[in-house]
C-alpha cells in the first residue's frame, strides 16, 4: 500500500493521500463533503481550521489495530496442542515399555512364549499403527481459535487418557516391575489391552469432538450490529465459545465486508431539524432555564413538518444514477483496455520475425493497460466508497492475475462490483483476528433456547441469537395409483 | 324432446307466463333449474335423452309464482322472453331468468305429457 512508484507515460494523478493513513495520522486534512468529492488521488482538499495535528476516529482505530496486530507471538495458542501432543506421544510409547522394559532387565528369568505371543506381537502392531495414522489425521492439526475458557471435552478426553495410562503404569509398576514378573505372555496381553483401551478413548474423543456437533439442533441467526446484514445458521449441539467460532468461520465467508462509510444517513439529512431557532427571552428575571429553551426548541421543531423523508430519497435516487453511470463507462472503459493486448502463441512468435512486437510477460502487459481504466476505477470506486479497500497496487495485481488466467473483462471486474466476503480483503498475517466473546451466560455453557451472544470486534459486533430448530412429526399417507378417478361435475341446480 | 345435430329442433311447447315474486330485494321466481352445455346430461333424472343438454325444471316452490303459473317439475325450458335455453350454459340460464328489470318472464316449456296430448287429441279429432 505504500508504493508510490511512477508509471512512466501515463498521466493519471498519483498523490500523497493514497497512501496508507497509517503513517498518516499527523496531518489531517479534512474533505468536502462526501457526495461532491469524487476525485480521487487529486490534491483538491481544504485544510480547515481544525489543527494540523489532530486525529480522527478512524484513524486511532487503525493505530490500535496495527499495535495490536504487531504483538508478538503468542504462546498461549500452542499450550494447548503441545499438552495434548505430550500426552499422546507418551501413551503410545507406554506398550512398546511394557513390553522392552522385562526384556531389557531380566530377559534370562522370562518364560519363553511362542506363537501365542508372536500373534498378539502382530495385533499389537497393528494397533499401534492404526492409533497412530488415527490421531495423526485427527488431532494433529494447526487450531484454528484460541478459546477463552477450557474446552471441556479436550480437557474431560486428556485427563482420562492421562488417569488411563498412569493407572495402568502403576499396575505394571506394582505387580510385574517389583517382583519381575516371569510370565511373559500374561505381560504382552496387558500392554495389548492398553491399546484396546486407548482405541476405545480415541473412539470416545472421535464421538465428542468431531460428530456430535454435526446433527443440527439450533438455528442461529447472526446480526451484524452496524447495517443489519443477517444470517441464519443451522448449528448442533455446541458449547458457547464453539459456537462462537463456528460463527465466525462462516462469518468471513457469507457476509459482505464491513464497511464502515456507508454505515448511517449522512448527516446533511438528519441534522436539519435543530437549526434555525433561537430563542430569545422575554423575562425581567432573566433566570438561566436552559431546560425550558431546550423544551421550547423541540415543540417548535416537532411541530415544524418533516421532510428529511423526501431528502434522503432523492438523495438514495440520485446516489443510484451516479453509481449506474460510473459502473457503465468503468465496464466500458475495461472492455476497451482489455483489447488492447492479446495473448501471444509459440508458433506466432517463430512466424512474423519481420514483425517484431514487444513482448511482456503479465506485470508489464497489466501495466500498459492499466492506464486507460484508471481514472474511471478510481471514480467508481470513490462512489462506492470502496476507495479504503482497493489500492493501486491491489488492482495491478488483480488486473495481472486475470490477464495470465485468460479471463473477460467482466470477470476482472467482478471483484469490483460487488462487495465481496470479508475473507477476499483478509491480509494473511499469523497474528490472526481478536474477536471478544460477550456473554451473559458462562461460555462452556451449551447452547440452549433464547441464548443471546454477542462478538465484539473493534468497531462493529456480531448478536447471535440460538433458537432450537423445531420438532418434525412427519406422519404417513399412503395414496393407491389406482385410486386416481375423476368424474364430470355433478348437476348444479340453481334456484330462481 | 331428442335432437339431431344440424335439424331444426320441433317440440310442442306451451307457452307460461311468470310474475316475479319481490321478496324484499330479491325478484324471485319459486323454481330451480338443472341442466346446461357445461354440465353432465347423463345426471339428469327428468330427461329421456340422456346426452340431452338443456335446461330443465328440477324443483317448485309450492305455492310460488312457478305453480301458480302452470310449470311442472321435469318441464324443459326452451325459451325464456325469447331467448334461446337449449344450448346455454347453466350460468348463462340463470342470467337470464333473473334479470333484475323485467318483472315478467314468458318460457316456453315442453314435456312429454304435451306430446302425448297432442297425438291424442290428433287422433281422435283427426284434422279437416
Amino acid at each position: 500500500m505504500d508504493n508510490e512508484s511512477q508509471y512512466s507515460g501515463y498521466s493519471y494523478k498519483s498523490s500523497h493521500s493514497r497512501s496508507s493513513r497509517k503513517h498518516r495520522w499527523v496531518r489531517r486534512l479534512k474533505r468536502r463533503s462526501t457526495y461532491s468529492d469524487d476525485n480521487w488521488g487529486e490534491t483538491t482538499t481544504v485544510v480547515t481550521g481544525t489543527s494540523e495535528h489532530s486525529i480522527s476516529n478512524e484513524d486511532l482505530t487503525r493505530v490500535t489495530k496495527d499495535l495490536e496486530e504487531s504483538t508478538p507471538l503468542e504462546c498461549k495458542r500452542f499450550i494447548g496442542p503441545a499438552l495434548g501432543g505430550c500426552l499422546s506421544f507418551f501413551a503410545l510409547i507406554t506398550p512398546l515399555a511394557f513390553l522392552i522394559l522385562p526384556q531389557v532387565l531380566w530377559r534370562d528369568a522370562l518364560k519363553p512364549c511362542g506363537t501365542p505371543c508372536e500373534g498378539l506381537y502382530v495385533s499389537l502392531a497393528f494397533k499401534l499403527l492404526v492409533l497412530l495414522i488415527s490421531s495423526w489425521a485427527l488431532f494433529l492439526r494447526p487450531p484454528r481459535a484460541t478459546l477463552p475458557r477450557f474446552f471441556v471435552f479436550r480437557c474431560l478426553l486428556m485427563v482420562l487418557v492421562f488417569l488411563f495410562v498412569a493407572s495402568y503404569w502403576l499396575f505394571y509398576g506394582v505387580r510385574v516391575l517389583e517382583p519381575k514378573e516371569e510370565d511373559y505372555r500374561g505381560i504382552v496381553e496387558y500392554a495389548a489391552s492398553l491399546v484396546d483401551a486407548l482405541l476405545f478413548i480415541q473412539y470416545l474423543a472421535l464421538v465428542l469432538l468431531e460428530v456430535r456437533h454435526l446433527q443440527p439442533a439450533f438455528c442461529l441467526k447472526v446480526v451484524r450490529s452496524t447495517d443489519g446484514a443477517s444470517k441464519f445458521y443451522n448449528v448442533g449441539h455446541l458449547s458457547i465459545q464453539r459456537a462462537a467460532v463456528w460463527v465466525l468461520d462462516r462469518y468471513y465467508n457469507d457476509f459482505s465486508v464491513y464497511n464502515p462509510a456507508v454505515v448511517n444517513l449522512p448527516k446533511s439529512i438528519l441534522s436539519k431539524k435543530m437549526t434555525g431557532f433561537k430563542v430569545y427571552s422575554l423575562d425581567e428575571n432573566t433566570t438561566n432555564n436552559s431546560t425550558g429553551q431546550s423544551r421550547a426548541m423541540i415543540a417548535a421543531a416537532a411541530r415544524r413538518r418533516d421532510n428529511s423523508h423526501n431528502e434522503y430519497y432523492y438523495e438514495e435516487a440520485e446516489m443510484e444514477r451516479r453509481i449506474r453511470k460510473r459502473k457503465a463507462r468503468l465496464v466500458v472503459a475495461v472492455e476497451e483496455a482489455f483489447t488492447h493486448i492479446k495473448r501471444l502463441h509459440e508458433d506466432e512468435a517463430a512466424a512474423s520475425p519481420k514483425h517484431p512486437r514487444e513482448v511482456m510477460d503479465p506485470r508489464e502487459a497489466a501495466q500498459a493497460i492499466f492506464a486507460p481504466m484508471a481514472r474511471a476505477m478510481q471514480k467508481y470506486l470513490r462512489t462506492t466508497r470502496q476507495q479504503a479497500f482497493h489500492s493501486m497496487e491491489s488492482i495491478l495485481t488483480h488486473l495481472q492475475f486475470c490477464i495470465t488466467h485468460n479471463m473477460t473483462p467482466k470477470a476482472f471486474l467482478e471483484r469490483y462490483l460487488t462487495p465481496g466476503p470479508t475473507m477476499q480483503y483478509q491480509q494473511q498475517s499469523g497474528r490472526g483476528r481478536q474477536w471478544t466473546l460477550v456473554s451473559e451466560d458462562p461460555v462452556i455453557s451449551g447452547l440452549r433456547q433464547g441464548l443471546v451472544f454477542s462478538l465484539r470486534r473493534l468497531d462493529f459486533s456480531l448478536v447471535v441469537t440460538v433458537t432450537p430448530l423445531p420438532f418434525l412429526r412427519l406422519g404417513e399417507e399412503f395414496i393407491d395409483p389406482k385410486s386416481h378417478k375423476f368424474v364430470m361435475r355433478l348437476q348444479s341446480e340453481t334456484s330462481v | 324432446m331428442s335432437f339431431v345435430p344440424g335439424q331444426p329442433v320441433t317440440a310442442v311447447v306451451q307457452r307460461i307466463e311468470i310474475q316475479k315474486l319481490r321478496e324484499g330485494e330479491n325478484l324471485i321466481l319459486g323454481f330451480s333449474i338443472g341442466g346446461g352445455i357445461d354440465q353432465d346430461p347423463g345426471q339428469n333424472p327428468f330427461s329421456e335423452d340422456k346426452s340431452d343438454k338443456g335446461i330443465y325444471v328440477t324443483r317448485i316452490t309450492p305455492g310460488g309464482p312457478a305453480e301458480v303459473a302452470g310449470l311442472r317439475i321435469g318441464d324443459k325450458i326452451m325459451q325464456v322472453n325469447g331467448w334461446d335455453m337449449t344450448m346455454v350454459t347453466h350460468d348463462q340460464a340463470r342470467k337470464k331468468l333473473t334479470k333484475k328489470r323485467e318483472d315478467v318472464v314468458r318460457l316456453l316449456i315442453t314435456r312429454k305429457s304435451l306430446e302425448e296430448a297432442v297425438k291424442h287429441s290428433k287422433g281422435s279429432h283427426p284434422r279437416q
